[in-house]
């Protein structure tokens, strides 16, 4: 593999007045002396670090989560989590990469696998020996929350089986539902559908990738660099004919319009208006109330939710969408979570060395549910590995802020998780 | 007074006065040389840390470079962790059209430089950053080089040769006897400026490698050296843009030159005529003269983020020479005071450059030996110092060995990667005076915020230290001064402690802390001033508001107080007196 070349993202080190604020809010490096900080990881490790060194002088950079709290907080714009991403690039192109991290990377195709025969699939990771022996064969630490595949058949297959009552009209919005809509929590597409047809829009769902961003993450610049421009090629087109690209997973989103074209060198024409076509799905529907299209006819919902903004929605700067638009629902009470991070990050958590670092990131975030006392009887979170750890670090259910919303909308069953009488 | 006797006295502590210790002392000879500042105070440790192959001079001064491909291939055995092997571009860019590339390539085949013209693909490959309007490449077996650290070793060399390093002692009169035509140079008084006492070393032969200062110093002895000084401005720029020696393929200019050092690009150098040694300032037009420059080699070089900028004045010499500084030549000149004024026992080494160092220390001796009548080789040549043995140094280097050793959490100067270890050593193990003296040790205060937070706390670290050695036996070596360890001093797996350093308690400026952090910042600050715009201008801001806000040091108790160790006293007072006299 090439090493990684010249990149602008790079010299952004120069940004950097050493002030220490990103070390100081970095949850990770709070929590673990093995993670030295972003700064020391960042740009200041980047200034011993060269192309065609005979070895990649660091490995702690490993240990950054890529949460990217620190370029949320930065206030000269160093692009911190970018520089650790490709360092941790670098260094996987050097020393390779372990098979744990090549399967973490890879939740499009373990999604597909497992959906042949998903109860079997279910059966034969989620249980007690499977799960020691992941731990000690591949490192995936065995109380780590990973997903259970849908027995009800994917999100696709929902939607082909309604094709009939889906909404036909002029308006139209495409929707990027992402792995786990598709293989672990087609309800989360469904509730997607069912609020977007309910302001009147028919929702495409093109042929899609994997945005790419679990093989970023664990280094694999390459592979991702074929999700994504199989993924411009696909939804490009749609972008520059106006129609609107939400996601309901906010880490997919930013890789479309951040992650990807930055780390990978896509900036060209069709990557750029994927790019700019591409929303946050509540950042588009805020868009649509604030012209006054919205629909409110939201039914109370007496509930005490805690929210939590993850950090790759909080990375969007885009606010707190979400949290407004749920703010409309009659007797839901709200309580916004500021703590830094649930500690996941993506499969971070899944990883044995991991795990625990992670669980110590999440504390704050459960401490903070866990004051919300007994009526919280849900969370809400937009990312579904943030909603995983969330409910294994609570106990509590969580949900996503769409499923809230349709439940508002009286179209879904909050407990079952799945779309009610289906109308027009 | 104290009196010591030697068989050789050689007064200047830059690359070249301790390169003559080192080879007067492997041959045997008694040693003792005197520098007024810490080791490479002058220009030595002001230069751009370009290992020469020669190719710049090719063309030129064939003797030069000759001189220079032949030192390089010695420097990297003798002092292989001293230097990086980068490589060194000469490129051609649309300004130096014309027959040059040509008569370079003859010339470093002529001289017996290896330079190959590489793919155009190649160099782009190798330098993103380069120009892309460059049309051809020459590649040569340039380096770069920490002077400091190279310096440092072959003293320590010297030392356990016998020599006597003395730092911080400055001369005050060359000692003649005889009359005119008869006149001989025996030795010097010279004043140990850190306790305050003269000394008068008696010599058979005197040795003046004061580099730019060496006319002064034979003015003493009556002797008239006309030592052009050429002054070269430099400036860093904050990261590495590239990674290879990048020198513009034409005859010997400013601004042509682009060296990696270490964590920093540096791009060099004016050359000005000055009158004065001591004439550091540097004017607007030399800092926009090496950026327009340098944009020549990298465009945007000049909208990167500057580090800063310094000076450093080169010690040129040629006889009955008065022309520009700029074409002087480059090769060394070694002058024998009793054939040429008539002045025995007295030598002056002068002109050269870093590259050439041991080898105008060599010929120094040859001469030296020729005059006391013995007769042994020079072993320089073959003798590697102490450390070479760790191999070429890359630059991934500390931050390896923080990581392999785990030391993230010891860091003072964290820009530069320096460990309190590191400091500790070196405070120990090496005589230290100001936190300047720690700088060249271990590159404290060298990165992006330029000591803003490293300063208060190594400024912290010797106060603790000093308060521990005075219960503690300070170490001592077979010199009688602090044992004399820098080897490693820049390594921080090797600095790693066992035991609580000792300190040396008679070495008393460190009494003073708060003179050590101000005359600090000031010196930082003195390097800051000329390039203060843009992202640097932020960082200074916050340096700023740490040191004027936060911890009020323009109101030290020892505001205004000289400190005759450092050389701000002097601008300081000067400027306080004008004021007050306003």
């Amino acid at each position: 593999m090439a090493p990684v070349s010249w990149h602008s993202v790079d010299l952004t080190l120069d940004e950097c007045i050493k002030c220490n604020i990103c070390t100081s809010h970095c949850p990770v490096s709070a929590v673990t002396d093995l993670f030295p900080g972003p700064k020391y990881v960042g740009p200041q490790a980047q200034r011993f670090r060269k192309g065609g060194q005979l070895r990649s002088p660091d490995h702690s950079v490993d240990y950054c989560s890529g949460c990217r709290v620190c370029n949320e907080v930065c206030p000269t714009g160093v692009r911190i989590a970018e520089l650790n991403a490709r360092a941790r690039a670098q260094i996987v192109a050097e020393k390779g990469l372990p098979l744990r991290n090549r399967l973490l990377g890879r939740n499009e195709l373990l999604g597909k696998l497992g959906s042949f025969a998903p109860a079997l699939a279910n059966f034969a990771l989620h249980n007690t020996f499977s799960r020691f022996m992941a731990e000690k064969v591949m490192g995936i630490a065995r109380e780590a929350p990973l997903p259970t595949w849908s027995t009800s058949g994917t999100f696709r297959d929902w939607l082909k089986r309604t094709r009939d009552q889906r909404l036909k009209s002029h308006k139209k919005v495409v929707y990027f539902h992402g792995c786990a809509t598709m293989y672990y929590e087609p309800f989360i597409g469904k509730a997607a559908v069912v609020v977007l047809e309910h302001n009147g829009y028919e929702v495409l769902v093109p042929e899609q990738n994997c945005c790419g961003l679990p093989l970023l993450s664990n280094g694999e610049f390459d592979a991702a660099r074929t999700y994504h421009r199989n993924n411009v090629s696909r939804l490009a087109g749609y972008a520059r004919a106006g129609l609107p690209i939400v996601g309901t997973s906010t880490s997919c989103t930013l890789t479309l319009k951040e992650e990807a074209p930055e780390l990978l060198d896509y900036h060209d024409e069709p990557a750029t208006t994927l790019k700019l076509g591409t929303y946050d799905i509540f950042e588009w529907l805020r868009e649509l109330y604030e012209a006054g299209e919205l629909r409110t006819d939201f039914q109370p919902l007496p509930l005490k939710l805690p929210y939590h903004a993850p950090c790759q929605q909080r990375a969007h700067r885009i606010g707190k969408p979400a949290l407004e638009l749920m703010a409309l629902i009659p007797e839901l009470e709200l309580a916004e979570s500021h703590a830094r991070c649930c500690g996941i990050a993506g499969t971070y958590g899944y990883k044995v060395e991991k795990y625990q670092i992670a669980m110590d990131v999440g504390a704050e975030l459960f401490e903070f549910v866990k004051a919300q006392g007994q009526d919280a009887r849900y969370t809400a979170c937009d990312s579904e590995t943030c909603r995983w750890q969330l409910e294994h670090g609570t106990a509590l259910p969580s949900r996503h802020p769409i499923e809230i919303l349709a439940a508002a909308y009286g179209l879904y069953d909050l407990e079952r998780r799945d779309v009610v009488a289906e109308k027009r | 007074m104290k009196r010591m006797s030697t068989d050789v006295l050689v007064i200047g502590g830059g690359s070249t006065g301790v390169g003559v210790a080192w080879d007067a002392a492997l041959r045997g000879l008694r040693v003792i040389l005197v520098e007024k500042r810490d080791l490479t105070h002058g220009t030595t440790g002001r230069y751009h840390g370009l290992l020469h192959s020669g190719g710049r001079y090719a063309v030129k001064d064939p003797q030069s470079a000759i001189e220079c491909i032949e030192e390089n291939r010695i420097l990297r055995r003798t002092h292989a962790h001293c230097i990086e092997d980068t490589g060194g571009f000469f490129v051609v860019t649309p300004e130096d059209e014309g027959d040059y590339p040509d008569r370079f390539k003859a010339a470093c085949a002529k001289v017996g430089i290896p330079c190959e013209e590489i793919p155009l693909r190649e160099a782009f490959r190798r330098e993103p950053l380069l120009n892309p309007r460059i049309s051809r490449v020459f590649e040569v077996p340039d380096g770069s080089a920490d002077s400091f650290l190279a310096t440092h070793v072959t003293a320590q060399a010297a030392r356990q040769a016998g020599a006597q390093i003395l730092i911080y002692h400055e001369v005050l009169d060359l000692l003649t006897e005889g009359g005119d035509g008869d006149r001989r140079v025996v030795g010097a008084r010279v004043c140990d400026v850190v306790r305050e006492e003269e000394v008068r070393i008696d010599a058979a032969i005197t040795v003046n490698a004061a580099g730019a200062w060496a006319g002064k110093i034979a003015a003493m002895a009556g002797v008239p050296v006309n030592v052009i000084p050429g002054k070269g401005v430099m400036v860093a720029v904050n990261h590495r843009l590239v990674n290879t020696v990048i020198n513009r393929c034409k005859m010997p200019a400013d601004g042509d030159i682009l060296v990696p050092v270490h964590t920093v690009a540096i791009i060099g150098t004016t050359d000005e005529r000055v009158s004065d040694p001591e004439m550091l300032t540097i004017e607007p037009w030399e800092v926009d003269l090496m950026l327009q420059e340098g944009d020549k080699l990298v465009p945007g070089l000049s909208r990167s983020r500057i580090l800063r900028a310094w000076a450093g004045v080169r010690p040129l010499y040629q006889e009955g020479y008065t022309g520009e500084s700029r074409d002087a030549t480059r090769a060394l000149a070694l002058l024998d005071h009793r054939r040429r004024d008539g002045v025995a026992g007295f030598l002056t080494i002068t002109g050269g450059k870093w590259t050439t160092f041991r080898l105008m220390a060599e010929k120094t001796v040859d001469k030296v030996c020729e005059q006391l009548g013995v007769e042994r080789p020079c072993l320089t040549a073959t003798t590697p110092v102490p450390g070479a043995e760790q191999g070429h140094y890359w630059l991934g280097h500390r931050l390896h060995e923080v990581e392999e050793a785990r030391l993230q959490g010891d860091l003072i100067c964290e820009c530069e990667l320096v460990t309190r270890a590191m400091i500790e050593q070196a405070v120990a193990n090496n005589p230290t005076v100001t936190l300047d003296d720690l700088r060249r040790d271990v590159r404290l205060g060298m990165g992006p915020c330029q000591g803003g937070f490293c300063t208060f706390r190594a400024a912290g670290i010797l106060h603790e230290l000093r308060l521990r050695a005075q219960e503690a036996q300070p170490q001592t070596d077979v010199n009688g001064g602090p044992p004399w360890n820098v080897a490693y001093l820049q390594s921080p797996r090797h600095s790693v402690q066992t035991k609580p350093a000792a300190l040396d308690s008679r070495v008393s400026p460190l009494d003073n802390p708060n003179l050590l952090l101000r005359d600090f910042l000031q010196e930082r600050w003195r390097g800051l001033t000329p390039v203060l715009w843009g992202r640097q201008l932020k960082q200074e801001r916050l340096d700023e508001l740490i040191y004027l806000t936060i911890m009020n040091v323009d109101h030290l108790p020892e505001d205004g107080e000289a400190s005759p160790l450092t050389e701000f006293w002097r601008f300081d007072a000067a400027a306080g007196a004008k004021e007050d006299g306003q």
